[in-house]
């Protein structure tokens, strides 16, 4: 048993820190506030490693392992919501399906152009209007072929990067007749004749991080672009999530320690009855609580992260570590506010911010229930 | 060409530093890199890019100066050494100078030796200098720009009056300011390099030279005196009667 970091996990932490907080913190109310992507903190992520994490070194990555990878969401956690989110999507989603499934020359083709930094991002379309959470049951998106071609007609919900990626990895219907294998995924580059990506939707946080609906009409790509098997597509996003999910957490994490140290200064500053409220027994509790599962989540987090660094199976512990995480920070986040009064809810104050940007936590990359039930299948079994 | 940065590990620029029992304490603030000797090491880095060769960070310090070193080869540096011994503690910018010329010299044939302006603990900002007049080179302070050819180098220097065009024949040492540009990130893949550095320790016999004595020492050190500061709020009807009133002040006070 050894709980401390390696030395290159420690340097990396240090790295990852310094440059959110110079770089992404700094800019985090503006982008809320204007609904801005901070382009120019994402262009200098590349030569750090930012944009590659789950990729080898060949393609342009910089392969920071499992851990590496949640103690940098963390990170960026801490310092923007929005950005973080961006980055999770971009290394959890849009291109670990191609690391995993991909051939060598896609490999080759897309993962340099999306981790440089020079270019744009990546993103994956799982979602529909009628498929979130049941996406065996719900995606009606059809993908034909014709031909040497593809030919994709339906549309997409909530894809996080629609509008700053390449491509858009696309979860499709490869065989009506339904059942687990009749899902496939086929990379469709954003310039592609008959994808139209809908104007940023209006969220409640995260505004940073443009989400759109995507239509594809009658969108032609080659059948090269199918990322892994024909009829795996289910499986391949399920096992993807199972990533995604470390760095929701790791972003989660991130967010509760913001909202936490918010919370602890203007504790030690605020006076009332005569002393500053840190003073007071009731704001001494939440402050301990809000310690206490910051750091359970992570000892879980970093324990599903070791798993998957190990080639072990981590589904079940990356679905406890995202369900706990999330649920902690929408607590921590929520008592951050309160330890604050007023001003807490004011927009003056970053925790209001922190807070609309944790409530997408337990929704994202699987809902809180999703993740139970999860959990329940392998308690059951 | 074979380059030299120098780098120092200092106290961060956020810690309150304080004098306890007669010594300089900053608390339990962390150590970091000398943020002026991040633009040298990237000075530095450009002209390997430029022309090859190597980069050597070298820090003189305790066995904590070594993440210094670390930040400088995740930076991107070939490689690094610690310079530590003893008889090396609380010396002057003098004495340190010789120990970082014998360094050099150890090395041999190095081309262009980077410091940064100056060290954000001590605030000299001498010690280049006086390396430099050790070692018999010129030095080109303040350097915003540099450009090499063949054995030439172009210094802009950013000084005060403004800017100020030298050039000298290498090898020479150059202190690196701001306007030089950003220092970059250090990579992961430098990171990793960095972790696994086995970083040697030089020590006064390693550089085969006796412990330097200093000129300067410090028989005393004390926290500035405090002062006790009241403020006066000056009230008026008009800005011209509060302006008025003020100038009352500040003539009764003897200010002007
Ligand atoms: C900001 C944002 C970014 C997103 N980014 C992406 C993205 O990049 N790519 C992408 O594909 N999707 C993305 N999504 C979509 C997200 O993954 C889905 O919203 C999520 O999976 C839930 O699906 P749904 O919204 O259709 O809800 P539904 O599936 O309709 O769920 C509604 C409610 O029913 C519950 N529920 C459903 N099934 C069960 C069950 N079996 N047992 C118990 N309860 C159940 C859910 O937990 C939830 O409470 C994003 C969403 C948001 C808000
Ligand atoms: C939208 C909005 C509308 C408002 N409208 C009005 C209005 O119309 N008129 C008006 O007068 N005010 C108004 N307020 C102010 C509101 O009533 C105060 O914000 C509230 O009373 C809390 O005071 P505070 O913000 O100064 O927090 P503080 O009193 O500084 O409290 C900070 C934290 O310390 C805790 N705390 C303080 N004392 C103790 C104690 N003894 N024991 C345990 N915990 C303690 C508090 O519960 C809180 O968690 C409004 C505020 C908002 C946000």
């Amino acid at each position: 048993m050894n709980f401390e970091l390696t030395e290159e996990q420690r340097l990396w932490r240090k790295t990852v820190h310094d440059f959110v907080e110079a770089e992404v913190r700094p800019k985090a109310a503006e982008v809320d506030e204007k609904g801005e992507f901070n382009w120019e903190a994402v262009r200098k992520m590349g030569p750090l490693g930012l944009l590659g994490m789950n990729i080898p070194e060949e393609y342009g990555g910089a392969d920071v392992g499992a851990i590496g990878a949640v103690i940098a969401m963390e990170e960026l956690g801490w310092g923007c919501g929005s950005t973080a989110l961006a980055i999770a999507a971009h290394n959890g989603l849009g291109t670990l399906p191609i690391v995993h499934y991909g051939t060598e020359e896609q490999k080759k083709r897309w993962l340099p152009l999306v981790t440089s930094g020079q270019g744009k991002l990546s993103a994956l379309a799982l979602t529909e209007p009628g498929a979130g959470s049941d996406l065996q049951g719900g995606v009606r998106t059809r993908a034909e072929k014709v031909g040497n071609e593809w030919v994709i007609n339906g549309s997409k919900m909530w894809c996080t990067n629609a509008s700053i990626a390449e491509y858009i990895i696309t979860l499709v219907r490869t065989d009506p007749a339904g059942g687990s294998h009749s899902l496939s995924m086929i990379l469709v580059p954003t310039d592609t004749p008959g994808l139209h990506i809908g104007p940023a939707e209006k969220k409640m946080g995260l505004k940073g991080s443009p989400t759109h609906a995507v239509t594809y009409e009658d969108v032609r790509v080659p059948l090269e672009n199918l990322i892994g098997e024909e009829g795996r597509g289910l499986q391949q996003a399920l096992a993807t999530l199972d990533s995604g999910r470390l760095s929701i957490g790791a972003l989660a994490i991130g967010l509760a320690r913001a909202a936490h140290e918010y919370a602890v200064s203007y504790a030690k500053e605020r006076r009332a009855f005569g002393k500053p409220i840190a003073e007071l027994q009731a704001i001494q509790w939440m402050i301990a609580d809000a310690a206490t599962e910051i750091e359970a989540a992570r000892h879980l987090l970093y324990y599903a992260a070791w798993l998957k660094d190990q080639g072990r199976p981590f589904t079940k512990e990356a679905a406890m570590a995202k369900l706990f995480a999330t649920e902690m920070a929408e607590r921590v986040c929520r008592n951050a506010i309160q330890i604050h009064g007023g001003y807490g809810y004011s927009r003056e104050y970053p925790v209001e911010r922190i807070y609309r940007d944790a409530r997408l936590m337990t929704i994202g990359e699987g809902t809180s229930e999703i993740q139970r039930l999860v959990i329940a299948r392998h308690e059951l079994r | 060409m074979k380059i030299i940065a120098f780098v120092k590990q200092v106290p961060d620029s956020a810690a309150t530093v304080v004098v306890e029992d007669g010594k300089v304490s900053w608390g339990d603030a962390p150590l970091v890199i000398n943020p002026w000797d991040e633009y040298a090491v990237e000075a530095a880095l450009q002209q390997k890019e430029a022309h090859g060769g190597t980069v050597t960070a070298i820090s003189m310090g305790d066995e904590s100066a070594k993440e210094a070193l670390k930040h400088a080869l995740a930076m991107g540096c070939n490689e690094a050494i610690l310079i530590s011994d003893p008889a090396l503690a609380n010396v002057d910018t003098r004495a340190t100078a010789e120990v970082l010329a014998a360094a050099v010299r150890k090395i041999g044939d190095a081309d262009m030796i980077f410091f940064g302006r100056q060290a954000i603990d001590g605030d000299a900002g001498i010690t280049p200098a006086q390396t430099a007049r050790i070692l018999g080179l010129p030095m080109l302070s303040f350097a915003a720009s540099i450009s090499v050819e063949g054995d030439t180098v172009k210094v802009e220097r950013s000084i005060e009056e403004g800017r100020q065009i030298v050039s000298a024949k290498l090898p020479a040492v150059f202190t690196v300011v701001k306007d030089f540009g950003e220092p970059r990130y250090p990579s992961f893949m430098g990171i990793r390099k960095a972790a696994r550095a086995q970083i040697p320790v030089w020590t006064l016999a390693d550089l085969g030279i006796e412990a330097p004595k200093s000129v300067v020492s410090w028989p005393e050190i004390m926290n500035p005196p405090k002062r006790e500061v009241t403020c006066e709020f000056i009230e008026g009807d008009s800005p011209e009667e509060i302006a008025e009133k003020l100038a009352d002040k500040l003539i009764a006070e003897k200010v002007l």
